[in-house]
Order: C-alpha cells, then sequence, then structure tokens
C-alpha cells in the first residue's frame, strides 16, 4: 500500500479506508482501501458508476455510515488536520476503525466544519417542518443563536441560493426538485463550512436546472473559498468544476490525477471506458462505446484487479493479483497492471481513438 | 382547513344514517314476536295484536324505520321495551361509566405505549428492543376477557388490593382499565416502534444527523412528528376497539356502563335499547376518527395544503 | 441482442420472477425461528383437531357427565384437570379447539373472498361501483367489529353458521380496503401498463398480474384476521351469544370456568392460555411472513 503522507495543505484526507455492509446472509464490500485528499480551497471530483462506493466514501467523512449494517474496518480519516477516523487495536487485538472524535466534537463538526448536499433533495427535507425552520435549525445549533436571529439569517440563506425568503415559511412540498435542491445547498453552506462533500447535487434535477444549480455552486464556492468533493458520475460536471479527479471502482480508487491529467493523458482503461461512453459533441454519427459487462458484486469481488473481467486489455496477472500503484508524477496516479516505473512515462497504452 | 373539517363533518352524517338502517335492519331480522314473548306464553293472540299494535310492530319495516329516524332526529332514541323506561335515560346513566373506563384506559395506554416503542425503535434489534416487542406481542394476543378473568383471579381474590367488581370504589376502575387497555397498549407500542424504525432510515433524519444535532433532538423534532402520522391512525382504530371491547370488561367487572347494558338488553330482546347503544358507540367511534384526521393535518402540512 | 415482447406468453418471464421470489421469501422465513416455532405450534394444533376422534371418543370422553370424578385438580390422569361435570379438560379442549380453528378458519376464509373480490373490483374499475363499494364498507367499519359481531349472532341466534357468518362479515371492509389499495398501487405499474398494451385482456391481467403482487399483505392480514376471529369466537362464547353447552368451545369452556375461579382456576386459567398461545402463534406467523415479505423492516 502507498501511504500519502498527512498533508497540512489538505482539507480531507482519507487513508486506507475500508467500508463493509454486514446482513445476516452476505457481506457488501463497499469501500476497499480507498484512499483520496482533497486540498484546501480546491474541488476534488470522485467519479465512479452507481455502486462503486462513492456516498459511502463521503458518508465516512462525517461518520455517517449506518450501523449496523455498515462498518468501517480500517481506514485514517482526518478533517482540516483533526483525526475523524482512526484504526484502533480493541481488547481481543483486533484491529477496527472508530470515530476518534467525542459526541460533543463530532456534532459541532457536522454541519460546520464539514457538511454534506445528499443525493436526493426529495427525500432529503423533512416534509413536516418549514424550509427556513430547517435551515434555520443548523444555524441555532452551531452560531448560537436565538429563533428569531436564527430564521432571519435562514431567509438571507435561501436568498443566497435565489429563493425569495419569504417563502422560508413554506413545507417542502411546495417547492420543486430544483428548488428543494437548492434549500438543501442553503442548508449545507448555513454555517460557512469549511469542506463541502456534494454527492450527486444534480442528478435528480433537470438538465437546465442542473447548469444552474452548478453555476450557484461555483459562485458559492469562490465566495466562501470552500473546498469540495464532488461526488459524481458525470464526467461533463468535473470538467467543469474540479481542479482534480479521482476514479473509483468497487470501492478503490483505479486513477487519480489533476484535470488535466486525467482528462488528456488517461492511463486507467476504465477511465478510458468512461470517456468512451459520453456522447461525442463533435462527431454525433460516431456510436458510444459503453463498458462492456457490470461491475462485479461488491459481496464478492475478484482477487486481483476488480476490472480484469470489464477491460480489453487485461493480462493474466491482472486477474490474480492486486495492482499496483505507479506515479506519473507527483500527483497522476494510476491502479493498473499495464504501467510500470518505466513504461508510466510514456503514458500511452491505451490507443487514443 | 375550516372548510376541511366542515366537510368530514357533513361525511360522518351519511355514514351514520347507514349504520342505523343497517343495524335496524339486522336487529330486525331478528325471527320471533317481541310482543309475544314481553306478554308471555299465556297471552291471547288479541293481547299480542294490540300490544304489536301499540308498539308500532304491525307497520311494514320501512315505516317503522322512518318512525325511528324520526324520533333520532328529534333526540329520542325510543321507549325501552322492558322496562319502559326512555332509552335515552337508560343509556345516559351508563354512558359516564363507559366514557370514563375508555379515557382511563386510553390515556393508560397511550402514555406507556409512546415511550416504549419509541424506546425500542431506538435500541433497535438490542435486548430493550426484543423484550419490550416480545411483551407487547403477548399482550397483542392476550384476549381482554381473559386478561380480565385473571388479574380478577390475581389482584382481587388472592391478593385482595381491588375490588372484584361494580363501580363503588376509588380504586374500582384500574382492573377494568388495564384488562380493556393492555391489548391496545401493546399494539400502540407496537405500531410505534415500526413506524418510528421506518422513520429513522429516511434521508431527512441522515441530514439532520450531517447538521450536527443530537440524538435527542433528531428524536423528538424529527423523528417523533414524521413517526407519529401512522401512530395516530391506530390510535384512532384502538379506541374504537375499546369501544368494543368494553363490552367485555364492563360485563366481567360488573361494570355499569353501555357495554353491560347493551348485553342485558340483547338477552332481554330490547331492541330500541341495543341500537341506542350503538349509535351512541358508533358515533363515539366516529368522533375519534374525525378527531384523528384533523390530528392529520396538525401533524402533516401535506394534508393540510391538500385541502386548502 | 433486443427482443420484442409480443404476445402475452413472452411476458411470463414475470412468473419466473415470481417463483424465485417466493424462494426468497420462504427462505427468509425460515430463518425467523419466532415465525417458525408459530408455525409449528399451529399445524400441530391443526393436526390434533383434525385427529381429535381418533384419540378421543367425543361423546364417551367429551360430553357424558362423570359426576364421581368431577373437579379434580390437574393430575397425571387428567392433564388439564376435569370439570365440573367430571369431563377431562384436556378432551374438551381438544375438541373445542375444532370449533374456534374451523369458525377461524372458515370465516375468514369467506370474508376474503368476499371482501377480496369487492376490493379487487373497486379498485380495479374505480369511478361509480368504486364510490358505492368504499362507501358502504365505510358504515361497515364505523361500528365497532367486536359490537358488529353481536348485533348480528344477538340478531340471527347463535350457532356454528351464524357465527361464521356474523365474524366474517366483520372482515369484509377490512380485506376489500386492503385489497383496493393493493390494487390501486399495482395498477398503474409499468408492468401491467406494458400487459395492457400488448392487448392482455383485463380479468387475466387481474388475476395473473395484479393480485399476485398484492399477495403480501394480504397472506399477513389473512394471517392476523384469523388470530381476531378466534379471539372474537371466545369472546362472543364467553357472552353466551356463541356456542353453547354441551358443545366444547374454548371462549365458552373459559366462560364456565369462572363459577370456579375461587377454587378451581385451572378451569379458566387453562382455556385462556390455549386461546393465547393460539393467537400469539399466529401474531408470531403474521410477523414473520411480514418480514419475509418486506425485509426492509426488520
Amino acid at each position: 500500500m502507498n501511504e500519502i503522507k498527512a498533508d497540512t495543505s489538505n482539507m480531507l484526507e482519507i487513508e486506507d479506508l475500508s467500508v463493509e455492509f454486514r446482513t445476516h446472509d452476505r457481506t457488501v464490500y463497499a469501500v476497499n482501501h480507498l484512499n483520496l485528499s482533497v486540498k484546501k480551497g480546491q474541488t476534488l471530483g470522485l467519479v465512479g458508476e452507481t455502486g462503486a462506493g462513492k456516498t459511502t466514501a463521503g458518508l465516512a467523512a462525517l461518520d455517517l455510515i449506518q450501523s449496523p449494517p455498515g462498518i468501517i474496518t480500517s481506514g485514517r480519516i482526518t478533517v482540516n488536520g483533526k483525526n475523524v477516523i482512526c484504526t484502533k487495536t480493541d481488547n481481543k487485538g483486533k484491529q477496527v476503525a472508530k470515530t476518534c472524535l467525542t459526541k460533543k466534537e463530532l456534532q459541532s463538526m457536522r454541519g460546520k466544519t464539514i457538511s454534506m448536499i445528499f443525493q436526493d433533495p426529495m427525500t432529503s427535507l423533512n416534509p413536516v417542518l418549514t424550509v427556513e425552520r430547517q435551515i434555520a435549525e443548523v444555524i441555532e445549533h452551531h452560531e448560537h443563536l436565538g429563533y428569531t436571529d436564527a430564521t432571519a439569517k435562514a431567509r438571507e440563506m435561501l436568498e443566497l441560493v435565489g429563493i425569495p425568503g419569504e417563502r422560508g415559511v413554506e413545507y417542502p412540498h411546495q417547492f420543486s426538485g430544483g428548488m428543494k435542491q437548492r434549500v438543501v445547498i442553503a442548508m449545507a453552506l448555513a454555517c460557512d463550512p469549511q469542506l463541502l462533500i456534494a454527492d450527486e447535487p444534480t442528478t435528480a434535477l433537470d438538465v437546465t436546472i442542473q447548469a444552474q444549480v452548478l453555476d450557484m455552486m461555483k459562485k458559492l464556492r469562490e465566495q466562501h473559498n470552500t473546498s469540495m468533493l464532488m461526488i459524481t458520475h458525470d464526467l461533463g460536471i468535473v470538467a467543469d468544476i474540479c481542479d482534480c479527479v479521482s476514479v473509483i471502482y468497487a470501492g478503490s480508487v483505479v486513477e487519480h490525477g489533476t484535470l488535466e491529467d486525467v482528462f488528456d493523458h488517461t492511463l486507467h482503461p476504465y477511465t478510458r471506458g468512461l470517456f468512451d461512453s459520453l456522447p461525442n459533441m463533435e462527431d454525433r454519427s460516431a456510436r458510444l462505446k459503453p463498458i462492456r459487462g457490470l461491475m462485479p458484486d461488491p459481496s464478492k469481488l475478484p482477487e486481483g484487479c476488480a476490472f480484469a473481467d470489464r477491460c480489453d486489455y487485461a493480462l493474466e496477472k491482472c486477474s490474480k493479483e492486486k495492482p499496483e500503484i505507479f506515479y506519473r508524477n507527483d500527483e497522476h496516479y494510476v491502479a493498473c497492471h499495464l504501467y510500470n516505473e518505466h513504461s508510466i512515462q510514456e503514458g500511452g497504452v491505451l490507443k487514443n481513438e | 382547513m375550516a372548510k376541511y373539517v366542515l366537510k368530514r363533518v357533513l361525511y360522518m352524517i351519511p355514514v351514520l344514517l347507514g349504520v342505523t338502517l343497517l343495524v335496524f335492519i339486522i336487529m330486525h331480522l331478528a325471527p320471533g314476536n317481541v310482543a309475544q314473548m314481553l306478554l308471555g306464553d299465556n297471552a291471547t293472540a288479541e293481547q299480542v295484536a294490540n300490544l304489536q299494535h301499540t308498539m308500532g310492530l304491525d307497520r311494514p319495516l320501512p315505516i317503522q324505520y322512518l318512525n325511528y329516524m324520526k324520533d333520532l332526529l328529534h333526540g329520542s332514541l325510543g321507549t325501552s321495551y322492558t322496562s319502559g323506561e326512555s332509552v335515552n335515560d337508560k343509556i345516559m346513566a351508563c354512558f359516564p361509566y363507559t366514557l370514563k373506563l375508555t379515557l382511563v384506559a386510553a390515556v393508560f395506554s397511550i402514555v406507556l405505549a409512546l415511550p416504549l416503542g419509541i424506546l425500542a425503535a431506538m435500541k433497535q434489534n438490542t435486548w430493550v428492543d426484543n423484550v419490550s416487542m416480545v411483551l407487547s406481542l403477548i399482550g397483542v394476543s392476550m384476549p381482554i376477557f381473559w386478561l380480565a378473568v385473571m388479574l380478577i383471579l390475581l389482584f382481587s381474590l388472592k391478593l385482595g388490593w381491588f375490588p372484584v367488581y361494580g363501580a363503588t370504589k376509588w380504586n374500582s376502575i384500574v382492573l377494568p382499565a388495564i384488562s380493556l387497555g393492555l391489548m391496545n397498549m401493546a399494539s400502540i407500542a407496537r405500531t410505534t416502534r415500526s413506524s418510528m424504525v421506518e422513520t429513522i432510515r429516511q434521508d431527512y433524519i441522515r441530514t439532520a444527523y450531517a447538521k450536527g444535532l443530537s440524538k435527542g433532538t433528531i428524536i423528538m423534532r424529527h423523528a417523533f412528528r414524521n413517526g407519529m402520522l401512522p401512530t395516530i391512525t391506530v390510535i384512532g382504530l384502538e379506541i374504537g376497539q375499546m369501544l368494543g371491547g368494553s363490552v367485555l370488561t364492563e360485563t366481567v367487572f360488573a361494570w355499569p356502563g353501555v357495554g353491560r347494558l347493551m348485553i342485558q338488553a340483547i338477552n332481554g330482546r330490547d331492541t330500541p335499547t341495543v341500537m341506542g347503544c350503538i349509535i351512541l358507540m358508533t358515533l363515539c367511534f366516529s368522533l375519534v376518527n374525525l378527531l384523528v384526521d384533523l390530528l392529520y393535518g396538525v401533524f402533516d402540512p401535506r394534508v393540510r395544503t391538500m385541502y386548502q | 441482442m433486443k427482443k420484442k415482447i409480443n404476445t402475452a406468453e413472452e411476458f411470463d418471464f414475470l412468473s419466473a420472477q415470481k417463483n424465485s421470489q417466493l424462494r426468497d421469501v420462504t427462505r427468509r422465513l425460515f430463518k425467523n425461528k419466532a415465525a417458525i416455532a408459530g408455525l409449528i405450534f399451529l399445524v400441530l394444533l391443526i393436526l390434533t383437531a383434525i385427529f381429535a376422534s381418533v384419540i378421543f371418543d367425543y361423546e364417551a370422553q367429551c360430553i357424558n357427565q362423570n359426576i364421581s370424578q368431577r373437579l379434580q385438580w390437574p393430575s397425571v390422569e387428567h392433564i388439564f384437570g376435569t370439570d365440573e361435570y367430571g369431563r377431562d379438560l384436556l378432551v374438551r379442549i381438544v375438541f373445542g379447539s375444532r370449533v374456534s380453528l374451523s369458525i377461524g378458519f372458515i370465516a375468514v376464509a369467506f370474508g376474503l373472498a368476499l371482501g377480496g373480490m369487492l376490493g379487487a373490483v373497486a379498485g380495479f374499475f374505480g369511478g361509480k361501483i368504486d364510490n358505492l363499494i368504499m362507501r358502504i364498507c365505510d358504515v361497515f367499519l364505523a361500528v365497532p367489529m367486536m359490537l358488529m359481531a353481536i348485533v348480528i349472532v344477538a340478531a340471527l341466534g347463535s350457532s356454528i353458521v351464524n357465527l361464521i357468518i356474523a365474524l366474517s362479515i366483520s372482515s369484509v371492509p377490512t380485506f376489500a380496503r386492503i385489497v383496493r389499495s393493493a390494487v390501486l398501487t399495482v395498477r398503474d405499474v409499468d408492468y401491467v401498463e406494458a400487459a395492457r398494451s400488448i392487448g392482455v385482456k383485463t380479468p387475466r391481467i387481474l388475476f395473473r398480474y395484479i393480485l399476485p403482487n398484492s399477495m403480501g399483505p394480504i397472506i399477513v392480514q389473512t394471517t392476523l384476521r384469523i388470530a381476531a376471529t378466534i379471539s372474537n369466537t371466545a369472546a362472543l362464547s364467553f357472552l353466551g351469544l356463541g356456542i353453547k353447552a354441551p358443545q366444547p368451545e374454548w371462549g365458552a369452556l373459559l366462560s364456565s370456568g369462572r363459577e370456579f375461579i375461587r377454587d378451581y382456576s385451572y378451569l379458566a386459567c387453562i382455556p385462556g392460555i390455549c386461546i393465547m398461545l393460539t393467537i400469539l402463534a399466529l401474531n408470531l406467523l403474521g410477523d414473520g411472513l411480514r418480514d419475509a415479505l418486506d425485509p426492509r423492516l426488520k
């Protein structure tokens, strides 16, 4: 395992994170030895298919994985230099990963240092509370404001995301999907978090609304100088909003680099596949080339590279050994058997068609 | 909202009319001649015919029904066949007892069931949850009348803590209320648990955790109001169950309520009193259901907007 | 690879899917120890009820009085003791289970058949028919169930048939509502629309696609209703409105045992325990079925 050194310039660091979901008939290995880091003031895109473990990784940073069935089996998570999750040895000599914060610390971190925009705005708002109450609640909690002041600030937040403040007295069901997502964003930004985890913030929205919401998020990010982890499956959004990209497959990062590294010097066959399955705007007659097959069952992960079965370039050892990590430069790395210390510099194993 | 309330109240009228018609028909399906039974076997055919005429029983059923309804609109439930008293008086003498018994049982069951259900949901799959759910399952399975008999056996006959029957002493109500309320308590606790379990898995509860709120705040502010919705419905239904169950409890404990009156009236073939009891109980049940619907509006803004 | 689905027969892949669903449900149910305990208890109870007359002699042991043996506490000879006429309580309980169980099952079966039909019709056709059926159900539901059953039995007189009528009528509206709402939720689901769009006829849709998919809540409710009906049968007999002596029925046994509660408490305790265990077993099974059909909740 390649250790990434702790770095104070990182807002979020996740090292060697593994999360399992154990039910009585099977264990799902959702996240497997995942490493990622978000630099201060930057945005990292975490890209992968549905079920790749993106959301789980995001939730782990807030220690929000529901247990049972979720168990963090290993890993260390640091937010702004402070340990949130660390691996300890319990009294039976077994390694367990747990939060190293007290309840109080955890409660003052969530929503203040780090906050999260959830995937589905339709279900992430409480149907029986007014939207301003739901925003004011987090302000009351962290900034110790009274009812009236908190409500006033909640209305300011609504205005900030483009909703007239007086609509704050309405209930979530009186808002459209796009509006609800704005409310969720207002709620997440209400206490000026240093790190924002956005879990597919636009997936549930219409394309036109998507663009608006993304623009708004970009603007707000600049105003508040927020670091961001953008979880998405949409490479278009990544190109639009991110500084760096981590590509996640079956719960581990298979390729990571700056936007330019990953987009222009694609190394991993899976990343290549993701690009090929996008419609090509220049050549509209070009056929899409979807990646064949499906992601392996996360309860029966293969011994070797998880992508081997679907990979056009697979070698014999791919299905037997886990690939090592090779760096192309200080930032850009790939976990793939096609590369070694020497060949990585040349870059072009994959044909750019 | 006022419009909604009005609509709901107006809707009760055809339902209650339907109930009177239904019960009237069922009661008059009963074989045998009431007048003959009242006069005894020695009465002459003429006497029977006369009595039938004075009671209005010789007229066609639809006319009898209309007459009954006419009286009902004037607030009269008719005259008892057996005692000749006004049914209103008979029932009003008993109703306070049934009301008291049902209210005490309802309060006792709700006050215990809600915290128990919430606690079990919060401690899901721990021993607290398992023990309280096994107990509620046993509670749900215990027939009211058997529970009543067992309570008498243990607390009245063996321990002598409470009177065996009647409503004369201050503590007379304890055993009837427990026997009437326990099953409902268990059932409300089970519903509360399962709706809370369902609620605390919702995304908005996760959102609340992500805000940094404490578990207590989240349960009380976010989960409780949402989890209450199915529970309110069940509480309404359970109160209906209690009204029905009061017949059993009141019979076992000789509690002078409407339920006991009804059984006595049934045994005496006193149709007007039986109908009066049923109409009163149904009215109570309908009012409880109305209250439940209105509470729904209070708890759920979606319901409120629907009727604006 | 893409193949057009153009006949109703090809649509039957749904039933294959259903088979595997059924397997999943059974597997989950069999993992639930409490539900299986309930099931085993019920099976044993039903077997004893069926073979009661093979084991015991109805006339000699259950009906005929034997005053010399009266009011004996449970012993090796009479495991459950004897009643005030010297009859063995165990024998009476075994024969009583026949009455309780058959009324429970038959009444619920009638209620389910009638209610299910009405509900399916209401849900599927909607409009005026739906309105009419549901309003009638509202009237029935407005009267607390126990009272309705009491009134019906009081009017018709107490016999097994009348008990069955009274108790099945009181469960008709509940089933009608469940089936109707199940039909309503399934009616507009994509695969039903797909079936309709390729010209599958209405009754076939109803029986082949909609009813099987509304099975979950119906099965669960049926189990729970059987429990409630057995309890209500006993309650009616207890009030003197159900089964009459000397025919044994659990509620009636309990009721007559009540007179001797001070000195011979077993006469009231044992029949009550039997009722409770049976209802408990049905509730356990019902809970288990619900969890197995909808594993999300556990």
